[in-house]
């Protein structure tokens, strides 16, 4: 009863479509930790200019600005993914070669848009 | 005690219902993610972040805090469904699996309130 049949997630060969499956996780699971920021940046700026100040002096360190690029660049491939994600529900694109350009439009946007971002905020 | 297996028991008494709730809310959230994340993305950077005046007055001013609790609700909800099933996925621990689960929950709902009580108190301000 307790060795249970688990899913054989370790016996697949490697196609660079799954990068993309595990990533899809990844960014999801960093941006949930993100949701902290995004309240602590709406409940400082109701708590008054003194603490947002206080915020925006600690989002602004390079460590912290590093984390915010890297929700970012999470948020854009999750966003793109998902969307690849809803098309694949709707029954559209699912054969192996269709999957592999939609993954690789995919990874173009998110290069493409992060850049976009980052040239609009430095 | 019932000599009956639990596969005999359920047997031809068709399904509960609720086998895709998980899976539809997951996409139903998505979907209505698609543009209050770009809607939000989109703000933030014309922003100028450091300027509370102007942050204070963009959070509080228009349709903006409806738009604001929606999009920290939709977040946190969809948050909460797509970490449980990580967690579901890879945590197998008799004790780790329910606690963590737990904590997830907890977490997303500490979040989406403290986000929505944020706006509101900001919108809803007398000075």
């Amino acid at each position: 009863m307790n060795v249970r049949p688990t899913s054989p997630y370790l016996n697949y060969r490697f196609a660079y479509t799954m990068l993309l499956s595990f990533s899809h996780r990844i960014a999801g699971v960093a941006m949930a930790i993100g949701l902290l920021a995004l309240s602590g940046w709406l409940f400082a700026a109701a708590s008054g200019p003194g603490p947002y100040a206080a915020l925006i002096a600690l989002y602004s360190g390079w460590l912290f600005r590093l984390v915010l690029c890297a929700w970012l660049l999470a948020f854009l491939f999750h966003f793109a993914n998902g969307i690849r994600h809803l098309l694949w529900d709707a029954g559209k694109g699912l054969e192996k070669s269709q999957a592999r350009s939609s993954a690789l439009v995919v990874v173009i946007w998110t290069v493409l848009a992060f850049a976009l971002c980052l040239w609009v905020l430095l | 005690m019932s000599l009956r297996t639990p596969l005999g028991s359920v047997l031809g008494q068709g399904t509960a219902k609720s086998g895709v709730h998980h899976w539809w809310m997951q996409r139903v959230s998505a979907v209505a993610l698609v543009p209050l994340t770009v809607w939000l993305l989109c703000s933030l950077l014309r922003l100028p972040l450091g300027n509370f005046v102007l942050v204070a007055h963009w959070m509080s001013t228009g349709w903006r805090p409806l738009w604001l609790v929606l999009t920290v609700l939709v977040m946190a909800w969809h948050s909460a469904l797509g970490v449980q099933v990580v967690i579901e996925d890879y945590v197998h621990g008799k004790l780790a699996k329910p606690l963590l689960l737990m904590a997830a929950n907890f977490f997303h709902v500490v979040v989406a309130a403290t986000g929505v009580f944020a706006v509101l108190r900001m919108a809803l301000r007398s000075y």
